[in-house]
C-alpha cells in the first residue's frame, strides 16, 4: 500500500449517498432511534436518582451536573462509530450498496465522504437529543451550551472517520469488534465523563491527552457548565486535526478496499 | 458514425494473475454485442473495465469517445450496468430504488419520476412500486435492476449474465424486453454463457478463453464456419471404438471430428451430409442435428472442464 495520498476525487455527489442513508433512516426511524434515545435517558435517570445520591463531589456541583456534559462526549461517540462500523460494513459487504453506487458517477472518494458525513450526522443527532435531555434535567448552566452542536462537529467527524478506517480493514463483521472492545469501550469509561481526570496519577493524566473522548468531554463541560478558557480551543483543534488525519486515512483505505 | 466502444489491447492483471490479456473489439451504435466464454474467461472483468469500475493495467478503452482511464465519471454517467449479482438496495422500496439511483446521476426530480414510472410500466412492475425489493421474485428483481440501469437513459446498456439463475419463463420474458429495447435503438453489450441467449439477442459476438479473444463474428457466420451444416453425435458407450466409426466415414468429404468422453462429434460441411446408412448399428445411439452456437463454443474452448 502506498502512503502517498493522490489528489482526492471529490464532488458534491457525495451528499447523494448521505441522502440515501437519510431516506433509509426515514423508512426505519423507529427501530433505528430507540437505542440511542433511550439509553442516555435511562443513564441519566439511574445516575440522577440512584448513584447521584451517594456521590459527594467537592464544591457545590451535584453528580448529575458533573456527568451531564460528559454524556455529550460518549453517547454521540457510540452513535457515530457504530454507524460507520456495523452499519457501513453492512452496506459494504451484505447489501453491496457501494458496488451499485460505484457504477454511477460517484467516485470511491465520494462514497467514503458520504459515509463519513452520514455517520457524523448520526453523532450530531445524538448530540442534539442529549442536549435537550440534560437541559430538561436542569443541568445546563450556561447559554454557551447552544454552541454544543457546532462544537461537536469535529468530534463526530473524527469518530466517523476512524471507525470507517476500521471498517475498511475488517475481514469479517466479527473483526469489527476489536475496535469497539479495545478502543471505544475504554474511552466510554475513561474519558472523564464519569469521574474527574484531574484526581488521577500524573502518568494517567498525561495519557489522557491521547484520548479523543477526553478532549470532547472537556470541551462540552466548558460549554455546558460555563467557564470557557483558551485551553478549550486546544481541545477543539486536537479533535479537528485528528478528524482530518483519519478522514485522509479513510479515503486511502476505502480505495484499497473498493477498487479492484 | 464512430463505434460506441473501442477496446485496443486491453489488459487487466490482479497481481500475478492476468484476467484479461490483450483484448480488442469494437461495438457499433445500435447493435447488441455479445461477450461469451466459460467461467473465468474474463467476461466480467471486461465489463468492469468498460464501466470504468476497475482501472486498466494496459491498453486503451474508449466509450462514446471517452477514455475510461481518464473520464471514469463521465463514462459511468452515460452507461447503464446490470451486474451479475443482485445489488438492489434492500432497505428501499421499488420506487425508491429508482429515485435514489436517479439522484446519483443528478437527474432532476420531475424527469426522474416520469422516467421511473415509464420504466416500471415497461418492466411490468408498476403494481409493485411501494413494495420493498425483498418481496420481489428473482425475475422481478432482474427486471428492476435493468430498469435501474436505464434510469439515466444511457448511451450503452451493459448486461453481465442477465438471466443466470432465472427459470425459463422469466428468462423468455426478459429476452422479449431486451429485444424491444434493441428495437428502440439501445446499444447493448451482453455477457452470457447461455448460447441460446446469444443466438436470440446478439448481432455480433466474441468468444473469450483465458483472457483472450478466440473468435469474433455473427452467430450465424460462426456456426457455419466452425460447426458446418450438420452435427452428428455418435454415442459410443463407455468403451466404444471411435477409430472404427471414423474408418467407415473415410469417403465423406469436408468432415471434422472431436471426441469428448463417450461421444464422437462429427461436423459435416459438405452439401450432401452423411448418409445415415454409413452409421447404422454404430455405437449405442446416433443423433443427427442442426449445429448451434454451443458447438462453436465448445469446439473453441474445449469440451473438458476448464477449471
Amino acid at each position: 500500500m502506498t502512503l502517498a495520498l493522490p489528489r482526492p476525487d471529490l464532488s458534491a455527489r457525495a451528499l447523494r449517498l448521505w441522502q440515501r442513508n437519510w431516506d433509509v433512516l426515514r423508512n426505519t426511524w423507529v427501530e433505528e432511534t430507540v437505542w440511542p434515545f433511550v439509553e442516555p435517558l435511562v443513564t441519566l435517570l439511574a445516575l440522577g436518582l440512584g448513584l447521584g445520591r451517594i456521590v459527594d463531589l467537592p464544591g457545590d456541583e451535584s453528580y448529575l451536573e458533573f456527568v451531564a456534559p460528559g454524556l455529550l462526549a460518549i453517547f454521540p461517540m457510540w452513535a457515530a462509530t457504530s454507524e460507520a462500523g456495523w452499519s457501513s460494513y453492512f452496506r459494504l459487504e451484505s447489501e453491496r450498496i457501494f458496488d451499485a453506487v460505484m457504477a454511477t458517477p460517484l467516485s470511491v472518494d465520494d462514497i467514503t465522504t458520504g459515509e463519513v458525513l452520514w455517520a457524523a450526522t448520526r453523532g450530531l443527532i445524538s448530540t442534539c437529543f442529549i442536549l435537550v435531555v440534560i437541559a430538561a434535567f436542569g443541568t445546563v448552566a450556561s447559554p454557551l451550551a447552544l454552541l454544543v452542536p457546532l462544537a461537536a462537529v469535529p468530534a463526530c467527524l473524527f469518530f466517523a472517520a476512524i471507525s470507517l478506517c476500521n471498517t475498511a480493514l475488517a475481514r469479517s463483521v466479527r473483526s469489527l469488534n476489536y475496535f469497539f472492545v479495545l478502543y471505544i469501550t475504554p474511552q466510554f469509561w475513561l474519558s472523564g465523563a464519569w469521574f474527574p481526570l484531574d484526581g488521577l496519577p500524573e502518568w494517567a493524566q498525561r495519557l489522557s491527552w491521547w484520548v479523543p473522548s477526553a478532549h470532547a468531554a472537556e470541551l462540552f463541560r466548558g460549554l455546558v457548565r460555563g467557564g470557557l478558557e483558551w485551553g478549550h480551543l486546544g481541545h477543539l483543534a486536537w479533535l479537528a486535526g485528528a478528524a482530518l488525519l483519519f478522514y485522509a486515512l479513510a479515503l486511502l483505505l476505502m480505495r484499497r478496499r473498493l477498487v479492484r | 458514425m464512430p463505434p460506441l466502444v473501442v477496446a485496443r489491447g486491453i489488459v487487466k492483471r490482479y497481481g500475478a494473475f492476468t484476467a484479461v490479456d490483450g483484448i480488442s473489439f469494437h461495438v457499433e451504435e445500435g447493435e447488441c454485442f455479445g461477450i461469451l466464454g466459460p467461467n473465468g474467461a474474463g467476461k466480467t472483468t471486461t465489463v468492469r473495465l468498460m464501466a470504468a469500475l476497475s482501472p486498466l493495467t494496459a491498453g486503451q478503452l474508449l466509450v462514446d469517445g471517452l477514455d475510461v482511464s481518464r473520464h471514469g465519471r463521465q463514462v459511468r454517467a452515460r452507461l447503464g450496468l446490470v451486474p451479475q449479482h443482485d445489488n438492489l438496495d434492500p432497505e428501499l422500496t421499488v420506487w425508491q430504488n429508482l429515485r435514489v439511483f436517479s439522484r446519483y446521476y443528478g437527474i432532476p426530480r420531475a424527469v426522474a419520476e416520469e422516467r421511473a414510472a415509464e420504466l416500471l410500466e415497461f418492466f411490468h412492475l408498476q403494481d409493485r412500486a411501494r413494495q420493498r425489493v425483498e418481496t420481489l421474485s428473482a425475475g422481478m428483481r432482474r427486471r428492476l435492476i435493468i430498469a435501474r440501469a436505464l434510469i439515466n437513459a444511457p448511451r450503452l446498456l451493459v448486461l453481465d449474465e442477465p438471466t443466470t439463475g432465472l427459470d425459463p419463463q422469466a428468462r423468455h420474458v426478459l429476452w422479449q424486453r431486451l429485444r424491444q429495447l434493441k428495437a428502440q435503438g439501445v446499444t447493448m453489450v451482453l455477457t452470457t454463457h447461455y448460447m441460446e441467449e446469444a443466438e436470440q439477442l446478439c448481432d455480433r459476438l466474441v468468444i473469450l478463453n483465458e483472457g483472450r479473444v478466440v473468435v469474433e463474428g455473427s452467430p450465424q457466420a460462426l456456426v457455419e464456419r466452425y460447426a458446418g451444416r450438420e452435427v452428428v453425435e455418435v454415442h459410443l458407450g463407455l468403451d466404444g471404438d471411435g477409430e472404427q466409426v471414423l474408418a467407415r466415414l473415410a469417403g465423406v468429404g469436408d468432415l471434422s471430428w472431436e471426441r469428448a468422453g463417450d461421444v464422437l462429434f462429427l461436423y459435416v460441411r459438405g452439401d450432401d451430409g452423411i448418409d445415415p446408412a454409413l452409421l447404422r448399428g454404430v455405437g449405442e445411439r446416433v443423433v443427427f442435428r442442426r449445429p448451434n452456437l454451443e458447438d462453436v463454443f465448445l469446439r473453441l474452448t474445449g469440451r473438458g472442464l476448464t477449471e
